[in-house]
């Protein structure tokens, strides 16, 4: 399967998960690529914590103007119907729980829920930016992240890097499985296409549990 | 409110002095401003920012120039010299999780002490922070900021300081305009009193100290 594949995969995994009238916040890498995949009778608003719900796609040549830009500084358009606002509103609906859905990269997510995703000390030390409020302050929280880096698993009994919040995520998406935490516990609910429940506990180091009914990922 | 050339504005900045600075990756920052704090060559400054953008942009002008000693922001990821000053000791770079950080900037700009957020609560941001339970809920009591000085980009201001903003470059700005001692502004266009209808001023005039004449 190639890296393409599977970030397709998850992307439009997770664009199930979007209902009309939620508002969404996507990271930077495989989380936006959701907003590529949403079925088209459903309509959600965008927000870039840079100050912006409704955040369109890139403009065409020509279309865009300095100032209307993503969180990472990328163009952008915006949808009518659109608003902007200060820093601190963009994340009083962050931490407030005005977001019904964050969609987040990874670095970790252990056992229990509880996600590793802003730092690898002596390594990488970007800054949190907005991730330690949105796992924090989001209705739902869901991880978007590549089931393995390098061949190592990436969901672990117990998160080695620092964790972005106490608050553990709802579902984590890959492109081998759905994983839920129904009572705090890591639970396989779906497999990838053609994927096997022993291939994903394979590659997981979390002991997993299995749900009663594990489906194919519809998509 | 007193209008002075870009130059005249940063005369007033010493060296060593604190400034909070407006934009997000660069959007809505005060590039003018910014470009002659480096031609006046102010040295040993502390920025209170959310990023400092890239090398060669916004904030990335300053860092590129060796100007700041101290950074306050929530990310510094995109811009690899900041990186480099911090691993190589010329620069304290204290990382914020962005709300914390703009409503710390507010906190200190609305009179208040600091702020309650559960945002960080069970990470290595709780440390050193007295913490607090309201409700039967944690959180961190995280202090109010200050600065000497705010420089802010606007999109329209009129000619007695009413600023107004677009798209995505009012990020900070409006929220720093309240939490300095001296806030100096840069605006797009300079408009007659009354073009900005009162209901569409976000930052009112009295904030105002300083309005950068457009050459």
């Amino acid at each position: 399967m190639s890296a393409m594949d599977a970030q397709t995969i998850i992307a439009k995994r997770i664009a199930l998960e979007l209902r009309s009238g939620m508002l969404v916040n996507l990271g930077i890498g495989i989380p936006t690529m959701v907003a590529n995949f949403v079925p088209r009778d459903v309509k959600v608003f965008f927000q870039s914590e840079n100050g912006l719900i409704g955040t369109g796609p890139i403009p065409e040549q020509g279309m865009g103007h300095r100032l209307l830009t993503d969180a990472g500084g990328r163009p952008v358009t915006a949808l009518p119907g659109a608003c902007t606002f200060d820093s601190a509103i963009s994340f009083g609906l962050i931490r407030g729980g005005h977001v019904d859905i964050t969609v987040l990269g990874a670095l970790q997510v252990d056992a229990h829920g509880l996600l590793a995703n802003w730092m690898i000390p002596g390594k990488m030390v970007p800054g949190m930016g907005g991730a330690m409020d949105l796992v924090t302050g989001a209705k739902r929280v869901i991880i978007a992240m590549q089931h393995t880096a390098k061949g190592k698993p990436k969901i672990v009994n117990k998160c080695t890097l620092p964790l972005t919040s106490e608050r553990p995520v709802d579902l984590v998406v890959s492109e081998l499985a759905v994983i839920g935490f129904p009572d705090g516990r890591a639970t396989l609910l779906e497999t990838g296409p053609g994927v096997t429940v022993e291939q994903v506990t394979a590659a997981t180091e979390a002991k997993l549990a299995i749900a009663d009914t594990v489906s194919e990922m519809r998509l | 409110m007193k209008t002075v050339s870009p130059a005249e504005a940063i005369a007033i900045i010493p060296d060593g002095a604190t400034l909070m600075i407006g934009g997000f990756m660069g959007v809505g920052t005060p590039e003018r401003l910014i470009d002659e704090l480096v031609r006046q060559d102010k040295r040993n400054l502390t920025v209170i920012a959310n990023d400092t953008a890239l090398p060669g942009r916004g904030i990335g002008k300053l860092v590129d120039a060796g100007l700041v000693s101290r950074t306050i922001a929530s990310h510094i990821g995109l811009n690899p010299e900041t990186q480099k000053q911090m691993i190589a000791g010329k620069m304290t770079v204290d990382l914020i999780p962005q709300g914390t950080l703009i409503e710390r900037i507010r906190a200190g700009g609305y009179g208040l002490g600091g702020v309650l957020t559960p945002t960080g609560v069970g990470t290595i941001v709780e440390e050193g922070k007295q913490k607090v339970q309201v409700n039967g809920k944690t959180y961190l009591v995280e202090t109010a900021l200050h600065a000497q000085f705010a420089l802010i980009e606007a999109f329209l201001a009129d000619y007695l300081g009413n600023l107004s903003y677009v798209l995505t470059a009012r990020n900070f700005n409006p929220v720093i305009a309240m939490a300095a001692e001296t806030t100096i502004v840069a605006a797009e266009h300079i408009v007659p009193v009354g073009l900005i209808a009162p209901d569409h001023v976000v930052t009112p005039a009295p904030l105002v100290d300083y309005l950068v004449t457009n050459g």
